[in-house]
This record gives structure tokens, sequence and C-alpha cells, in this order.
């Protein structure tokens, strides 16, 4: 099974690359842009039928290692 | 007094402050992260540089090898550890001192030296500074921007747990004299036991006068003493 992670900074943490990015996109001339936020997007194949087993799997890998949880915020999903 | 400094593969700070600490009397033993044992350590020291090349976040693959395991077991029991620049980042990551490090608020590397406020100086690691004395150290990173939750925030100036902030000649702290954006002008913060210490800047960069100055040798002259 194949699962993606994103994973964001949370909205109260500043994000100065999604800025940069937005406000670049802004000089571009698309002025209906409002707000842009980036972040990592993780792929994970797991060896395990069971799509709840493989969500629980993942997201214990998210709490232990691959999101700070005091700054970033994330979301899973099955690809 | 045996020190203990922990290398991780992209350390690029290890020598210098194996040489200040050697320079200041200390006995120290260098420890290759995949080592399980720690050698008898009054201080452990996390030197700067860019471990595993900053992947994932800064730190966060340094705080889950081998030995962190054994630093986060001599912290417990009350060792000192010292966290410089990367060093602080794995500190924040292991969960021995709170909060995070974000990226610069200009989104650039910075390198040079700044001035520092001992604002406070009732621990083991700045005892031999005057309060309110002005320092001269470097800084060299590119994730130095100390965010932590409000609560957090104030019990760290509660309770003294902040020894340095950044400020400009004269010791003002303001948001010009800010260099990274970090919360408060924070440089360094301590764990509520005050045995943990991360800075951003490096002590280690400063002890000798032929090639910068000496504001970082009360550092390492406090924990002797």
């Amino acid at each position: 099974m194949k699962l993606a992670v994103i994973i964001t900074l949370k909205k109260d943490v500043l994000d100065p690359q999604g800025k940069v990015i937005e406000q670049t996109l802004q000089n571009m001339g698309i002025n209906s842009l409002k707000n842009l936020r980036q972040g990592k997007y993780i792929e994970i194949e797991l060896d395990e039928p069971d799509e709840k087993k493989a969500h629980d799997t993942v997201e214990n890998m998210c709490k232990k290692l691959l999101v700070n949880l005091i700054i970033e915020e994330y979301k899973i999903e099955k690809i | 007094m045996n020190s203990t400094v922990i290398i991780f593969p992209g350390s690029n700070c290890d020598r210098d402050i194996a040489t200040a600490l050697t320079k200041l009397q200390f006995k120290n033993k260098m420890v290759w992260h995949k080592d399980s044992n720690l050698p008898k350590s009054d201080l452990i020291v996390i030197p700067g540089g860019f471990s595993y090349g900053d992947y994932l976040r800064s730190g966060a693959i340094a705080a889950k090898s081998n030995i962190l395991k054994e630093v986060i077991r001599a912290a417990n029991s009350g060792c000192l550890i010292l966290g410089i620049c990367n060093g602080f980042q794995i500190l924040i990551e292991t969960g021995l001192l709170q909060g995070a490090l974000l990226r610069n608020r200009n989104l650039k590397f910075i390198s040079k030296d700044v001035y520092l406020k001992v604002i406070n100086n009732d621990n083991k690691f700045c005892k031999n500074y005057n309060k309110n004395s002005i320092i001269n150290l470097n800084i060299a990173h590119n994730e130095g921007n100390y965010f932590t939750q409000k609560d957090h925030l104030k019990e760290l100036e509660d309770k003294a747990l902040i020894p340095f902030k950044y400020c400009d000649k004269e010791g003002l702290i303001n948001d010009n004299n800010n260099p990274n954006g970090s919360m408060n002008n924070i440089a360094g913060i301590l764990n509520n036991k005050k045995n943990i210490l991360g800075m951003m800047p490096h002590p280690e960069r400063m002890i000798d006068s032929l090639i910068s100055n000496t504001d970082g040798i009360e550092l390492f002259n406090s924990i002797l003493n």
C-alpha cells in the first residue's frame, strides 16, 4: 500500500519561503492569489494490505520522526 | 573535568570545540554517533555543523542516533550538556529542550559576529559573565529563528532560562538587532534544571585574540569552576 504525507507549517507559524513564492507569483501578475503555504510531500510504500493498519503505521512515523508537531501539521492520504 | 564531544556525519565544528576544551584544560574525548557507550563525562558537547545534511529538519535524524539515547540518559541524571548551533537544533529535536528552530526570517544563511547580552548568569554555563555584560560571538546558521508557544516563552523569561539575547554594541535589544527573527531576540535557552544549554552562537570560535576575540572563554571557565 502506498500512502502520502503532506506536511505544512501551522497557520500561526511564519512561513517565509511560502511568502516569497506568494509575492513572486503576485509580481508575475496572478492577482487572484490570496494566500500560499509551502511544505513537504513524502511518499511511503508499505508491505501492509490493511488500510487502517497502514494508516496507523504512517501516523506513528509522523509523530516519531517525520513531523515536528510544535510547528508543523500533517495530512495522510492514500495514493 | 571530563568532556565528550559527539560527532555525526556532517558535524564540522567538532575539532574547533575539541581544541577549545583542551586549551581550557578539559580532558576531552571524541565519540562517534554509532557508539553506544559514553565515556564518563561532566560535560557533553553536541557541536555545530550539518548533521545528515540537515535532511528532513535540522537535527531531526541525529536526534534518533544510538549515542543520543545515552546523552538523554546522562542529561536526565544531571550531566551538563552544551549544544551549539546544529547541536542546539539536535537538542530541540530530542525534546531535551523545548521549542523549534525555524528558518531565518530573511531566508539567508547568516555568518557574522553578533553582540549578545548576558541576560541570566545564574547557571553553571554563564556564572563567570557579569549579568547584562555584552559579548561578541560568531553565528553561522540557516535555521536559528527560535520559536515556542507563548506560555513556554513566558516560562523561559520568568524562570531565568534565557542566558543570551541578541543586541547591539550598546546592549539594546530590539528587532533591528535580531539577526534571524528569533522570538524575544533569544540566542540560547536552558532547560528547567539548568543543566542543558542550547545556543546558536559559537563560543568555541572566540577563545583566541589572534584569530577572533576571547569572549567565549568565560563560558568554558564557568563550567570548570
